[in-house]
C-alpha cells in the first residue's frame, strides 16, 4: 500500500533556464526541500511555502505554487479535513500546528468602524499639535488626595509601582526555546528604543538580555522554567501565565530537540529533555491560590506589578473580576487568534472566544463592579494593524500586545510549522545555522519601523477623532459603530450599529 | 515590633524577634532589614500563620521559626536555611532554587513545587501534590525527604531531583496515595515500603536500588536524622524501592504533523 496518502500542499518549480546553479536554495531551505545533482532538484512534499528560497534566489528562478491537484468538491469534506484524517489514520496522534487560529471565524474587528469629527468638534492635526500616546500600567488608587503646599500641589496618596510606556503597544510573550535567541534580542532592543516592553514568555531570560530588564516583563508559568529570584527581579513586572489564547486550558511541550545548551541553561533543565509545562499551575486551584502566588511574587520582588495572563474563554468576565480581586495589577487577555509555537490544531482552532468580545465584557464587568481602576487590561491575540489597536483601546484596553505581527516583521511567512524547529527565517528554531540568519540589529530596526508606523497611524486616528491623548479613547465605545454584526453581538460589545 | 536583645549564643550574629500578631508584610520587611544590617541568624518567636517567610531571599542566613508559619514558606528562596520547630502549612519551598528548609512537624500540600535545588526535610507527614515538577540542573539537585506519609500525586511531572518517603510510625495507613510519579520524566523517588501498581502513574516503573542509590540514600538519611532529630535506627536500606520514569520524553509520540 502507499505509505503516505497525503499529497503535497505546494509545488516547487525551478526554472532551469534561469538557474545559475549557485545552490543558495539548497543552503537556505530549513526543511531540506532542495538537493543538487547536476542541477537543482526539489522534494515538493517537504515544502511549507516559507519563501526563503524564493526571496534568496538571485535569478528569481524559483516559484512556489499551491498544488492544483483536483479533489472532488464537497462542501462538508473540504480537502484539509480529508488530509487530517489521512494523517491521523496513519500516525494516530493529535495534529500539531503553530501560529494562530486559521479558520475563517467571524472577525469582530473587521465589523467595527471608527468615528471622526466633521464641522463641529474640529479634528486635530497630529503633525501640528502634540498627540499623547503615553500609557501607564498598574493599579490606580480608588481616590487621590492632593495637598496644597506653598505655590504647588503635593500628592498625598501612595501610588504603587506603575509601568510607564511611551506607546500603548507591547510585545507579547514568546519563550526563548520556542523562538530563537535572536528573536529575543531583536524584541529587547526594539522595546528599549520604542520605550515599551517585551515579555519573556515562559522559557526564562538569557543572561545576555539582563541589561534590558527595564524593558522586559518576566513570566512565571506552570513549568517554572528559569524562574528564580534574580530573574524575577530583572524585569519591570512579573506575569503569571495561566493560559494562552492559542491553547486555552492545556500545557506546553517543548520537544527535547529544541533544548540545546543555551536553552537548557536559560530554562535550567538538562539538554535534550522535553520541557513539559503542566496544564494548570499546581499551586493555583482557586482565586485564593492565585492571590497567594501574586503576593509571593510581590514579596520576592519588592512589590513590582504582577500581571495575570489568561486565554479568553466563555466565562472570562467573572474570571477577570476574580483576578482583579486577587490583587493583580494587570490582566493580560489573550484572544483565540493568539499565536503559539506548538498546539494541537483542534484546540487552537476551536477553543476560546474572540478577543474583541472578551475585552468588551471584561471592561464592562470591572466597571460595573467599580474596580476597573484596580487593573490595567492588555489585549492581545489577534492585533494585526493600528486599526485593531485603536478599536481594542476603544473597547477598553489600556494597551495591546503583538506577537504574530512582530514575527511577520522579522520575516515569518505564517507557514505554521514552528514546532518542527526548522524555521528557515531563524525565528522558531534553535539550529545555529538558521538562528544566525536573523541579525538582532536588523530585526530591531524592522520592529521599530513597524511600531513607529502604527504609532503614526494611531495619532492620525486620534486626531481625526478630535482627541489629543490615547487616554481619551480608552473604553470610549461611543466612537465605535458596528457594521454587519448581529444584534446580540452588538449589544454584548455595547456599541451602536452604524447609523445610530 | 518589640525587639529582644541581641544574643550571642552562637558564633553567628543573631537576633530574636517577637512575631506575635505582626502582619506578614511587616514581618518579612523587618527580616529583610535585619539581613541588610548584617544579622546572620534570625529567630522568629510566636509565628502564627504569617505567609512568605524567606520568600525570594538570596543570602545565606539562618531563620529559626517558633510557631507555625503560613503558606509559601521559602518560596523562590535562593540560599537561606529555615528551621521550623513546629508544623508548616502549604506551598513550602515553592520554586525554591537553593538553601534548606527543615520542618520538625508535619507540612501541607504542594511542597517543593517546581523546586530546582536545595533540600526540604519534613519530620512528619506531607500532604498532596508533593514535589510536582521538581527539576535538576547541573549541580543543583533538589531533595525532599519526608519522615511520614504522603497524599496523592507524589512527584507528579517530576523532571529531576530526589524524593524520599520514609513512612516512620506508619501504623495501618498507606505510605502514599495514588498517581505517584504521573508524567514523571526525570529524577528518582525512593519509597520505604511497597507500592501497588494501581498507585503508580503510567510513566514510572519500580526498580531495585543500585549501589550508588544506596550511597546517596545513606548520606541523605544521616543528614535528615541530624537535622530533624528523627530516630532512624529501625530503617534499613533494604526496605526501599526506587521509582523512575522509563522515558525522558513520555509524550513524544502523542502528535502527528
Amino acid at each position: 500500500m502507499a505509505g503516505n496518502m497525503v499529497t503535497s500542499e505546494f509545488l516547487v518549480q525551478v526554472d532551469h533556464e534561469r538557474c545559475r546553479k549557485c545552490k543558495r536554495c539548497t543552503l537556505n531551505c530549513g526543511f531540506g526541500v532542495f538537493d543538487f545533482k547536476d542541477r537543482v532538484t526539489a522534494d515538493t512534499s517537504k515544502c511549507v511555502a516559507c519563501h526563503r528560497c524564493v526571496v534568496f534566489c538571485p535569478e528569481e528562478a524559483i516559484t512556489v505554487a499551491r498544488n492544483p491537484l483536483a479533489f472532488r468538491e464537497h462542501s462538508s469534506w473540504d480537502v484539509d479535513r480529508r488530509k487530517a484524517i489521512w494523517k491521523q489514520a496513519q500516525d494516530s496522534g493529535m495534529l500539531l500546528t503553530g501560529m494562530g487560529n486559521d479558520l475563517p471565524w467571524l472577525n469582530v474587528f473587521d465589523h467595527l468602524l471608527i468615528d471622526a469629527c466633521q464641522v463641529t468638534n474640529p479634528s486635530i492635526d497630529p503633525l501640528r499639535e502634540p498627540m499623547e500616546l503615553r500609557t501607564y500600567l498598574g493599579r490606580r488608587p480608588d481616590r487621590v488626595e492632593v495637598e496644597r503646599s506653598d505655590g504647588g500641589f503635593k500628592l498625598d496618596t501612595e501610588v504603587g509601582n506603575i509601568i510607564k510606556l511611551d506607546i500603548p503597544i507591547m510585545f507579547s510573550g514568546m519563550s526563548y526555546g520556542s523562538v530563537s535567541i535572536n528573536v529575543h534580542k531583536s524584541l529587547a532592543l526594539a522595546a528599549q528604543r520604542l520605550g515599551t516592553v517585551m515579555n519573556t514568555g515562559e522559557g526564562g531570560l538569557h543572561e545576555e538580555l539582563y541589561p534590558y530588564g527595564d524593558h522586559i516583563i518576566v513570566q512565571c508559568a506552570s513549568g517554572r522554567f528559569g524562574v528564580h529570584s534574580e530573574y524575577l527581579n530583572k524585569g519591570v513586572a512579573v506575569e503569571i501565565k495561566v493560559g494562552q489564547g492559542a491553547k486555552p486550558g492545556i500545557g506546553g511541550h517543548l520537544p527535547g530537540e529544541k533544548i540545546g545548551r543555551e536553552v537548557s541553561s536559560t530554562r535550567m533543565i538538562p539538554v535534550g529533555t522535553d520541557a513539559l509545562s503542566p496544564a494548570p499551575h499546581h499551586d493555583i486551584y482557586s482565586i485564593e491560590d492565585l492571590r497567594q502566588l501574586i503576593y509571593a511574587l510581590k514579596e520576592a520582588t519588592g512589590y513590582k506589578p504582577v500581571s495575570v495572563k489568561i486565554a479568553t474563554v466563555h466565562n472570562v468576565a467573572a474570571i477577570a473580576s476574580g483576578i482583579a480581586r486577587a490583587g493583580a495589577d494587570i490582566i493580560y487577555l489573550d484572544g483565540f487568534r493568539g499565536g503559539t509555537g506548538a498546539s494541537p490544531a483542534v484546540v487552537r482552532d476551536h477553543v476560546g472566544i474572540p478577543l474583541e468580545i472578551a475585552l468588551a465584557v471584561v471592561d464592562q464587568q470591572l466597571r460595573s463592579e467599580g474596580i476597573r481602576n484596580w487593573v490595567s487590561i492588555i489585549a492581545a491575540g489577534g492585533i494585526r494593524s493600528s486599526a485593531d489597536v485603536a478599536k481594542a483601546i476603544a473597547l477598553g484596553a489600556d494597551a495591546v500586545g503583538v506577537g504574530t505581527a512582530a514575527l511577520i516583521a522579522l520575516g515569518c511567512r505564517l507557514c505554521q510549522k514552528c514546532y518542527t524547529g526548522n524555521c528557515s527565517w531563524g525565528i522558531a528554531t534553535q539550529r545555529p545555522e538558521l538562528v544566525g540568519r536573523l541579525d538582532p540589529d536588523w530585526g530591531a530596526e524592522r520592529l521599530v519601523n513597524l511600531i513607529n508606523a502604527w504609532s503614526l497611524e494611531l495619532k492620525e486616528i486620534l486626531g481625526a477623532l478630535g482627541v489629543n491623548a490615547v487616554e481619551s479613547l480608552r473604553g470610549n465605545r461611543e466612537r465605535l459603530r458596528s457594521l454587519g454584526l448581529d444584534e446580540m453581538t452588538t449589544e454584548i460589545l455595547d456599541v451602536k450599529p452604524a447609523g445610530r | 515590633m518589640p525587639r529582644a536583645a541581641t544574643n550571642d549564643r552562637t558564633e553567628l550574629k543573631s537576633i530574636t524577634l517577637d512575631a506575635g500578631g505582626v502582619y506578614y508584610k511587616d514581618l518579612n520587611s523587618q527580616v529583610r532589614g535585619l539581613i541588610d544590617e548584617g544579622y546572620e541568624e534570625i529567630v522568629l518567636q510566636g509565628v502564627n500563620g504569617q505567609r512568605y517567610i524567606g520568600d525570594g531571599l538570596t543570602q545565606k542566613v539562618k531563620i529559626i521559626i517558633e510557631g507555625v508559619p503560613g503558606n509559601d514558606l521559602g518560596a523562590f528562596m535562593d540560599g537561606p536555611t529555615v528551621i521550623v520547630n513546629d508544623n508548616a502549612q502549604d506551598g513550602v519551598g515553592n520554586t525554591m532554587n537553593s538553601g534548606k528548609i527543615v520542618v520538625k512537624g508535619h507540612a501541607g500540600d504542594v511542597l517543593g513545587y517546581g523546586m530546582r535545588g536545595g533540600r526540604v526535610f519534613v519530620l512528619g507527614d506531607v500532604g498532596y501534590r508533593i514535589g510536582i515538577h521538581m527539576k535538576s540542573f547541573k549541580d543543583q539537585v533538589p531533595v525532599i525527604v519526608a519522615g511520614g506519609r504522603a497524599g496523592d500525586f507524589f512527584g507528579e511531572y517530576m523532571a529531576g531531583g530526589v524524593l524520599v518517603l520514609l513512612g516512620l510510625e506508619l501504623g495501618d495507613s498507606p505510605l502514599v496515595g495514588s498517581y505517584v510519579g504521573t508524567g514523571m520524566h526525570g529524577g528518582a523517588i525512593f519509597l520505604r515500603g511497597e507500592v501497588c501498581d494501581h498507585q503508580l502513574g503510567s510513566e514510572v516503573r519500580v526498580y531495585p536500588l543500585e549501589e550508588e542509590d544506596r550511597c546517596q540514600l545513606e548520606g541523605l538519611l544521616a543528614e535528615f536524622a541530624e537535622d530533624t532529630g528523627a530516630d532512624l535506627s529501625g530503617v534499613s536500606l533494604d526496605d526501599f524501592v526506587k521509582l523512575q520514569p522509563f522515558s525522558h520524553r513520555p509524550y513524544g509520540n502523542m502528535y502527528c504533523y
